[in-house]
């Protein structure tokens, strides 16, 4: 092994554990955060008994996790059963490592150790465990074997919740998992590349991709919603019609990984919708942040966690507020409304873009958004008017008359 | 027999998910800024909402004379009128004739808490209390023996009064 490959592995491991452990830290405190906002929504004061402020909860529940009680359920089918959370756990912990944290960090060194021998690095190096080429079609590949763990779980557990949820579970992933792709392609449009570090750059170069792709931020954040099985679209674990869905016979440590990989999968989705929509870790009205340097690393990685963890507040958030979808509600919503919203999207986009670069010879990034926005502007009414049949525009609350209620 | 279906026809044209949506998301938000209404119960355990009823049937208290013997004359109607059988009362009589309980037992798991051995009390002995935290490492710490009924000094129950029912 060369030296500068010995280099590069030391960083890698290095970042490695501390994402993996960062991720893991964080979702046991998103489980503290998931309680103590849906304290503060109803009036609640939340877990404040363990540790400072009920810091502590989180390792007071996994301490609890691991003495629990394992259960099998009698007719499950072993190997599977033990199989599933594996299969859950193990994607949700692999999307954390293609995704920028901060900004690249300056690592040259040069030393030689004992035994292992000469270690070589110059310039800097991406705060990001494995920099990918094919940046988020491999989230989208990744992220899709989640379902098998979920439908595993649901098909061994050999319960008829169990089965129902596995079952919800497989057939929404599988419907949102066309809009979520579909929503990606006007980025791609935009960018001219699939991997993050492009589409932040390009991002810093024009502006936050939020505002010349709203519909495609808007679709991607409802089918991470249901990606993710959260609230509103929670079919696969409803409390009130499958008990807990897929995980209703799993305990202890088994239900725990279905647990992070859930939180997990949380994190991955509001990472990347602070990555491809609002600028990843870029500092806005600052160019400051785009020389490396530490100072410029951390302060970014701050950055990229306040976004981040803003997108999980409102997923908290909308999980109080909205109540569960009905299930052919929720298909409708993924193939009538999402797929030809987002499928739309891609041609409007695309053909302006055509317009703006080839016909009216607009190059430069931040033009070309504003331009876009104002595009979005138009469609934003065009949809929500016809969707929102004009009351969203207008403001109309009056309530219907007894004639149109009984028609 | 058929079953009457009455459709609604939902008024489509005013109705707005996503404005909805925003409202309810704002409420909730304004929400998280109200006074909380937890009560942090072994620090405090009666705030200004809400405070135990002085009507509370709980586990029992004997009440005592001067001399510190229990009330209790050993007549037996609060055996007699129990609807668990959760009373054991052996009587006993000394020299002068006056009569006293050997054994007094309540087996506070068989208890159903009605209260009526307070009510039918004519020697105003036996009560139920105002008291609920009653945690113990082992079941047969459930059965109150005379001693520790009378060495109990939590509040006792005043029960519901037909002549002044909305205790006023």
């Amino acid at each position: 092994m060369t030296p500068e490959l010995k280099g590069f592995l030391l960083l890698t491991v290095i970042k490695l554990l501390v994402v993996f452990t960062v991720t893991l830290v964080g979702v046991a405190l998103l489980t503290l955060m998931e309680r103590k906002v849906s304290a503060w929504m109803q009036n609640r004061r939340g877990p404040n008994r363990v540790g400072w402020a009920g810091l502590l909860q989180p390792a007071a529940d996994g301490l609890k996790n691991f003495i629990k009680e394992e259960t099998y359920p009698g007719e499950a089918n072993g190997w599977l059963f033990l199989l599933a959370p594996a299969l859950s756990f193990g994607p949700a912990m692999m999307l954390g490592s293609v995704i920028p944290w901060g900004a690249p960090f300056p690592a040259t060194f040069d030393f030689t150790l004992p035994v292992l021998g000469q270690f070589v690095h110059t310039g800097t190096s991406p705060f990001v465990v494995a920099n990918l080429p094919i940046g988020f079609l491999f989230v989208l590949a990744v992220s899709s074997l989640g379902v098998y763990g979920i439908a595993l779980a649901g098909w061994s557990s050999n319960s008829k919740y169990s089965l129902l949820g596995g079952l919800r579970a497989s057939a929404q992933m599988v419907s949102y998992e066309v809009p979520l792709g579909m929503s990606l392609i006007p980025i791609l449009l935009l960018s001219g590349n699939v991997s993050f570090s492009a589409i932040i750059a390009e991002q810093q170069a024009g502006i936050w991709f939020v505002l010349p792709l709203f519909f495609s931020f808007f679709v991607f954040l409802v089918a991470g919603f249901a990606e993710t099985n959260r609230l509103p679209f929670d079919m696969p674990e409803a409390e009130s019609e499958l008990i807990a869905g897929y995980h209703t016979e799993y305990s202890a440590m088994k239900f725990s990984m279905f647990f992070i990989a859930e939180y997990a999968n949380i994190v991955t989705v509001c990472a990347m919708t602070a990555t491809l929509f609002f600028g990843g870790w870029d500092i806005p009205f600052t160019s400051w942040d785009q020389t490396p340097g530490i100072a410029q690393t951390l302060a970014t990685a701050a950055v990229m966690f306040l976004k981040t963890m803003s997108f999980v507040f409102v997923i908290m958030w909308i999980r109080w507020t909205l109540p569960r979808f009905r299930y052919d509600q929720l298909m409708a919503l993924g193939w009538k409304f999402m797929l030809p919203l987002s499928l739309g999207y891609v041609m409007t986009i695309g053909g302006a873009v055509w317009v703006l670069e080839d016909v009216m010879g607009l190059t430069d990034p931040t033009m070309r958004g504003l331009a876009l926005f104002g595009l979005n502007l138009i469609l934003g009414y065009i949809v929500f008017y016809l969707i929102d049949r004009g009351v969203i525009v207008k403001g109309s609350t009056r309530p219907p008359t007894r004639a149109e209620v009984i028609g | 027999m058929a079953i009457g279906v009455k459709v609604l026809k939902r008024p489509e044209e005013r109705v707005s998910y996503i404005r909805a949506t925003l409202k309810g998301m704002a409420l909730t938000f304004s929400h998280m800024f109200r006074p909380k209404w937890t009560m942090q119960y072994p620090e405090e355990k009666s705030t200004a909402e809400w405070s135990i009823s002085p009507r509370w049937r709980g586990t029992h208290r004997m009440m005592t004379d001067e001399q510190g013997r229990s009330k209790c004359v050993a007549c037996g109607l609060c055996p007699q009128i129990c609807p668990a059988n959760c009373i054991k009362l052996v009587p006993g009589e000394d020299e002068d004739g006056n009569r006293y309980p050997l054994i007094y037992e309540i087996d506070e798991f068989r208890c159903v808490f009605c209260g009526y051995c307070q009510e039918v009390c004519p020697e105003e002995a036996i009560h139920v209390g105002v008291h609920y935290e009653n945690a113990e490492y082992s079941r047969d710490r459930f059965v109150y023996d005379l001693e520790r009924l009378s060495s109990q000094t939590h509040p006792v129950s005043s029960l519901w009064d037909p002549t002044d029912p909305l205790g006023e």
